[in-house]
């Protein structure tokens, strides 16, 4: 139990030092350091560093777009992946083991290495917009609202994860629906989906952190102080004196909008990864 | 009482799967009725995500095997002319492009044992049930869905001189041990940054060792327990063994991560002091991004490539099954 606390404690330190450091004055925080005070709301506390934090940057714009462009990757990479995923594993589709393999070996393929030349295309890529009656054309992704969302939608562990747990689920339940006369739509929407929450809650784990938390991506992309998320806000804290305390809260406030969600749904996340999803 | 006979790699059997088509299902499917409008809704279902891998995958990753050998730049009234092999002569005659090498070895190295074998233990903590099993479940994984950004910020902070580790290095040695400036420090540099990588990412594995853990059937421990073996005898003969898969998904998915460092490097310290810390990734975007110099870039990002297919099919072969 011992060694449990310990890594316990190790894990969370710096996580409570933030989080009680964005309550107190610069000075507070240096003076508190050499003492068990560093951790415990003690002393001059305030939200006093909060307010200062939205004075200096656009705070509630980036967390508005963050939680937009990760909700909707979210909500679109779940269904996009599951679909895939059940196409695959439930159904007799002619070359789907090619397709399969295609997709895994994106698997190795790292983001980073992508990332530039994908700049490159992303900036050639046509885009129409709706313009009251006439639909625009335009060329070139840079500085969108899309170009954060949709090159992160399909996912190849997604569809592994939901393909994984679609093998658990028993195929006469398809063959029942059949019976009844089901398409394989309705099948995916009724029979199989509602059974897969461990499998969509791991997916929506997997797919909103990276959304939420994606950096090197929006500052390659995103010029325009309205479409910038949260990490990007970072910078701002640098650019003149920086107040630490100030910085310590934006990084709360950044921070446990996540840990809070984590929090609920934690047990089905480690259920399911711990169940079905990698065992390698 | 050493010498139990238990098996090597324990299998845990696949469940039957009684709704398994029979084997001629594929020929009987093609004269089902039907045939044709199921193919086609299998692929209207498959279609978006491939697509989508197709535009977002696929194409950019042999556009950067192409654009590595042009001329070509974000923004720029130049038409993309074919170079050759510039692009890579210019790189390997640049010594910072070795210095990275040498740094991603060197945090890779380090990393993968370390921070697989804490990964392991905390799972070996969390894998029994007892009271506030989940508590410390949570608190283990907090560091992860802490962005690795701020995360580095945190750290940043930390790490100062006049910071909070070196505080509690000072305290904890009553003032004997006068911390460095940890991040700029040439030879502290690259140390400080692997320990709050390892801080941040060793929950993830964690959890992918716990499903492992999971996945070893209970019969074997308490037949192991009848022979009376002793607990590290259990962990050697039967937690090991049972963990073959989990070991080379756990090797592969850290080694990956450790070669592709960048946010730590950007947020902290850009590649310094003296590009102690710089990396291969750090190097790319620095060219393609605040450079724009697409094409050195994708030099940079195939030779990346590369090196994490070697470092992977090399891995691959190491922890090849052994029959």
């Amino acid at each position: 139990m011992l060694v449990r606390v310990l890594f316990a404690v190790v894990a969370a330190f710096p996580i409570v030092f933030m989080l009680v450091s964005s309550l107190k004055p610069d000075q507070q925080i240096f003076g508190d350091m050499s003492s068990l005070a560093a951790f415990l709301p003690v002393g001059n506390i305030s939200f006093d560093n909060y307010a200062a934090v939205f004075d200096r940057v656009p705070a509630a714009r980036f967390l508005l777009n963050s939680v937009g462009v990760s909700a909707v990757t979210v909500v679109l990479g779940i269904f996009v992946n599951s679909l895939c995923a059940f196409a695959l594993s439930r159904m007799q589709v002619k070359g789907k083991k090619i397709v399969f393999t295609a997709i895994l070996a994106t698997l190795i393929v790292p983001f980073q290495t992508l990332a530039l030349p994908l700049v490159w295309w992303v900036n050639q890529l046509p885009y129409f917009e709706l313009n009251g009656f006439s639909l625009e054309f335009s060329k070139g992704w840079l500085d969108t609202y899309q170009v954060q969302i949709i090159p992160f939608i399909a996912n190849a562990f997604s569809i592994y994860l939901y393909h994984q747990y679609f093998e658990s689920i028993p195929k006469e339940l398809d063959e029942a629906a059949r019976i009844d006369g089901a398409g394989w739509f309705k099948i995916y929407r009724q029979v199989v989906m509602p059974l897969a929450g461990p499998a969509t809650a791991t997916v929506a784990i997997l797919t909103f952190l990276p959304a939420w938390n994606s950096y090197l991506w929006p500052l390659m992309v995103v010029q325009s102080e309205e479409l910038r998320p949260v990490m990007i806000g970072i910078q701002y804290f640098f650019q003149l004196n920086v107040s630490w305390g100030e910085v310590m809260a934006y990084a709360s406030l950044i921070t446990v909008p996540v840990v809070v969600l984590f929090i609920a749904f934690q047990r089905s996340f480690v259920n399911s990864i711990a169940s079905s999803g990698v065992k390698g | 009482m050493a010498t139990v006979p238990l098996p090597t790699r324990p299998r845990v059997p696949d469940a039957p799967n009684p709704a398994l088509p029979p084997s001629n299902a594929k020929t009987n499917a093609r004269r089902r009725p039907g045939f044709r409008r199921d193919q086609l809704s299998g692929w209207g279902m498959i279609a978006p995500a491939a697509v989508l891998l197709l535009a977002f995958v696929f194409i950019p990753a042999i556009l950067g095997f192409g654009l590595a050998f042009t001329n070509a730049r974000l923004i720029s009234p130049r038409p993309v002319e074919f170079v050759g092999m510039d692009n890579f002569a210019r790189l390997f005659m640049d010594p910072t492009f070795y210095r990275a090498l040498l740094n991603v070895a060197y945090f890779t190295v380090v990393i993968v044992p370390v921070q697989s074998g804490l990964a392991l233990v905390m799972a070996l903590l969390i894998n029994k049930k007892f009271r506030g099993v989940n508590f410390f479940r949570t608190v283990y994984f907090l560091p992860v869905v802490t962005s690795m950004v701020v995360v580095s910020l945190l750290w940043l902070f930390m790490y100062r001189k006049d910071g909070l580790i070196n505080e509690i290095l000072s305290t904890v040695s009553f003032g004997l041990i006068n911390g460095p400036d940890w991040l700029g420090d040439p030879n502290t540099a690259m140390p400080a940054i692997i320990i709050l990588s390892i801080w941040q990412a060793a929950g993830f594995h964690m959890i992918i060792w716990l499903a492992g853990l999971q996945g070893i059937s209970g019969e074997l421990y308490e037949a192991a327990q009848l022979d009376g073996t002793s607990r590290w005898q259990q962990f050697r003969y039967v937690t090991w063994p049972g963990l073959f898969h989990t070991r080379s998904l756990v090797l592969v998915t850290i080694t990956i991560q450790a070669l592709g460092l960048f946010d730590q490097i950007s947020v902290m310290t850009q590649g310094g002091p003296m590009d102690s810390t710089t990396t291969i990734v750090y190097e790319a975007v620095r060219s393609g991004y605040r450079q724009q110099e697409t094409s050195y870039a994708s030099a940079i990002s195939l030779v990346f490539f590369v090196l994490v297919l070697i470092v992977s099919a090399v891995q691959r072969y190491l922890t090849r099954e052994k029959d």
